[in-house]
């Protein structure tokens, strides 16, 4: 099953442009036989946004996003965008279209607001995580920060997702000699990390291009459920990626290396839940 | 920051630059798609700095180059008649070594005609004269399509050692998150003279200055120190506790403290509901659709 990343670099607050460029990304992922084509976080209006969040939000049926739901008719498509809730709040959200419709939305849950980012000022955080049926699998989303929270990942395996889409606007920094670029160097251990205790595939897409002076890295990368990297862009270009999920190696992975069979949520629950003084029945 | 189990935790004392080292291939790469990004967004196509005949703005030049191609890049020497000869061939031998336009554009005249009849002016203040003088050359040199760019680097933007609106201004600033010491490993690697980046550091305004004659202290003691301050928010506490002197702490956190007025935009007094500056945030890199 073959997946394309498009790691490219939205203009900031100009939807019509960015939707102009999904349209020349997804007709490129669709020309490589793809099923579905996964754009960064706030890939239709750029990442630092400040006051412009509330001029590019959009309701999730708004006219806007028509043409990402009519391009979805032969390819699956993931793409970031403002949402802004039928009680006015606005979120950085994900949406997943698939044969003309949108199926899936996920509200960035951490709003990371500090060091370089401002999310909570702006943005309303998102308050569940649900798993859905995508080309490749039962999937979750999980916006950037959202997978730094190991809680997250743990949730959708829990849930029974194989794959999870992390899409992202990670800025690099951290260029101390004998390393890697600090931010790639905590991404990858991240993604690895997931994939093999998880027995998920992890799709990681970062975006590149500037914001204000600040760098995104790119780097995009899907890992297999067996921890290795089944495909990796380059860093701060653009490039579409393009790699094959074989659900058969969830299958395999998890017979060898049952951890998952295994895991305990329910107890994880009442242990939480007896320290939040809930009271849990059988 | 990255902590690399094998070459373990990172070693506080004064003397111990280790943990400054840069990745100068990487740091190099960011620096030219900065430059190439943040200029062809605003739709210039030139870039426009002063070339002192020192090694910030000398690797600023390199990195111009890189990114736009030498030929849209516009190196500035502005001598003063103090001006030290030295400074003109480190300029010259920069512009060479990096395939860039060098134009002299002296500022003696304005500079001696607006302080003329005036008794005995201040070299500070003669110095922040001569800094915005080249500044609004710069400018003048950048018109229609071009961009300045700005050369001071972190030591001394968190020093304050620079002119607010002189040497200061600048659209772009490629090495403004880069200490001097830092900036040093990357002049090597992307080719400025040995020359220019051995020479002692000097903004040049009068004869026999020095910026660590200056400063009262060197470049070494200052970044080291700003490092673990800055960018590790070691307390004081602890710096004295690692051996880090304490007047000097002293004095580089008052520095900080004293001149972080040119570190941000004017303040607008605040009366409307919604206010440049305060409230209308909107970003820079604000696109056209």
């Amino acid at each position: 099953m073959k997946i394309a990343i498009a790691q490219c670099a939205p203009a900031l607050g100009a939807m019509r442009r960015n939707l102009e460029m999904h349209r020349e990304w997804i007709a490129k992922a669709r020309a490589t036989g793809a099923k579905l084509v996964v754009f960064p976080e706030l890939s239709l209006t750029g990442y630092y946004l400040k006051d412009l969040a509330a001029d590019v939000a959009c309701a999730a049926d708004d006219a806007r996003l028509a043409p990402i739901a009519e391009a979805s008719r032969d390819i699956d498509i993931s793409a970031g965008f403002v949402e802004r809730s039928p009680d006015a709040k606005l979120h950085i959200a994900q949406g997943y279209w698939s044969g003309g419709a949108l199926r899936h939305v996920h509200r960035k849950v951490y709003l990371p607001t500090y060091g370089i980012f401002d999310d909570g000022r702006y943005f309303g955080p998102g308050d569940r995580f649900a798993t859905f049926d995508s080309a490749v699998g039962v999937a979750g989303v999980a916006i950037c920060e959202d997978l730094w929270h190991l809680s997250v990942p743990y949730v959708y395996a829990a849930l029974g997702a194989s794959v999870i889409f992390a899409p992202a606007a990670s800025p690099g920094r951290g260029v101390a000699e004998g390393g890697d670029l600090g931010t790639a160097a905590s991404c990858r251990m991240m993604d690895r990390f997931y994939a093999q205790y998880l027995t998920v595939y992890v799709v990681f897409v970062n975006r590149v291009g500037h914001e204000d002076g600040i760098g995104f890295w790119g780097g995009s990368e899907v890992i297999g459920p067996d921890g290795t990297v089944c495909a990796r862009a380059k860093e701060w270009e653009e490039e579409l990626l393009v790699a094959d999920l074989d659900p058969e190696l969830v299958a395999r992975e998890r017979a060898r290396n049952p951890l998952l069979r295994d895991e305990r949520p329910d107890l994880v629950f009442r242990v939480l839940a007896e320290r939040m003084g809930v009271r849990v029945t059988e | 920051m990255t902590l690399d189990v094998e070459r373990g935790a990172i070693r506080m004392a004064p003397d111990d630059l280790t943990a400054l080292r840069i990745d100068e291939v990487l740091v190099r790469k960011m620096l030219v798609a900065f430059l190439r990004d943040e200029t062809l967004k605003t739709g210039a196509t030139r870039l426009v700095l002063g070339i002192s005949g020192g090694v910030d703005s000398a690797v600023v030049a390199a990195l111009a180059a890189e990114a736009l191609g030498r030929e849209n890049v516009l190196g500035l020497f502005t001598p003063y008649r103090t001006t030290a000869d030295r400074s003109r061939t480190d300029a010259q031998d920069v512009a060479r070594v990096f395939g860039i336009r060098l134009e002299e554009v002296p500022i003696t005249a304005q500079v001696d005609g607006y302080f003329a009849g005036l008794p005995q002016v201040d070299r500070v203040r003669m110095g922040n004269k001569m800094a915005r003088e080249r500044k609004s050359i710069e400018y003048d040199r950048s018109w229609p399509d071009g961009l300045v760019l700005g050369t001071s680097n972190k030591t001394e933007l968190l020093l304050g050692y620079g002119t607010q609106f002189g040497d200061l201004a600048c659209a772009l600033n490629p090495v403004g998150d880069l200490y001097k010491t830092q900036l040093r490993e990357l002049a090597g690697h992307v080719g400025v003279p040995r020359g220019v980046i051995d020479k002692p550091p000097s903004a040049d305004l009068w004869e026999g200055q020095t910026d660590e004659g200056e400063l009262g202290f060197t470049y070494d003691q200052a970044d080291v120190l700003l490092y673990h301050l800055v960018d590790r928010r070691v307390r004081p506490a602890d710096l004295i506790a690692a051996g880090f002197d304490i007047a000097l702490i002293a004095k580089i956190r008052e520095r900080i403290r004293r001149n972080h007025f040119k570190r941000v935009m004017p303040l607008i007094a605040k009366v409307s509901l919604r206010t440049v500056g305060h409230d209308f945030l909107y970003p820079r890199d604000w696109e056209a659709d």
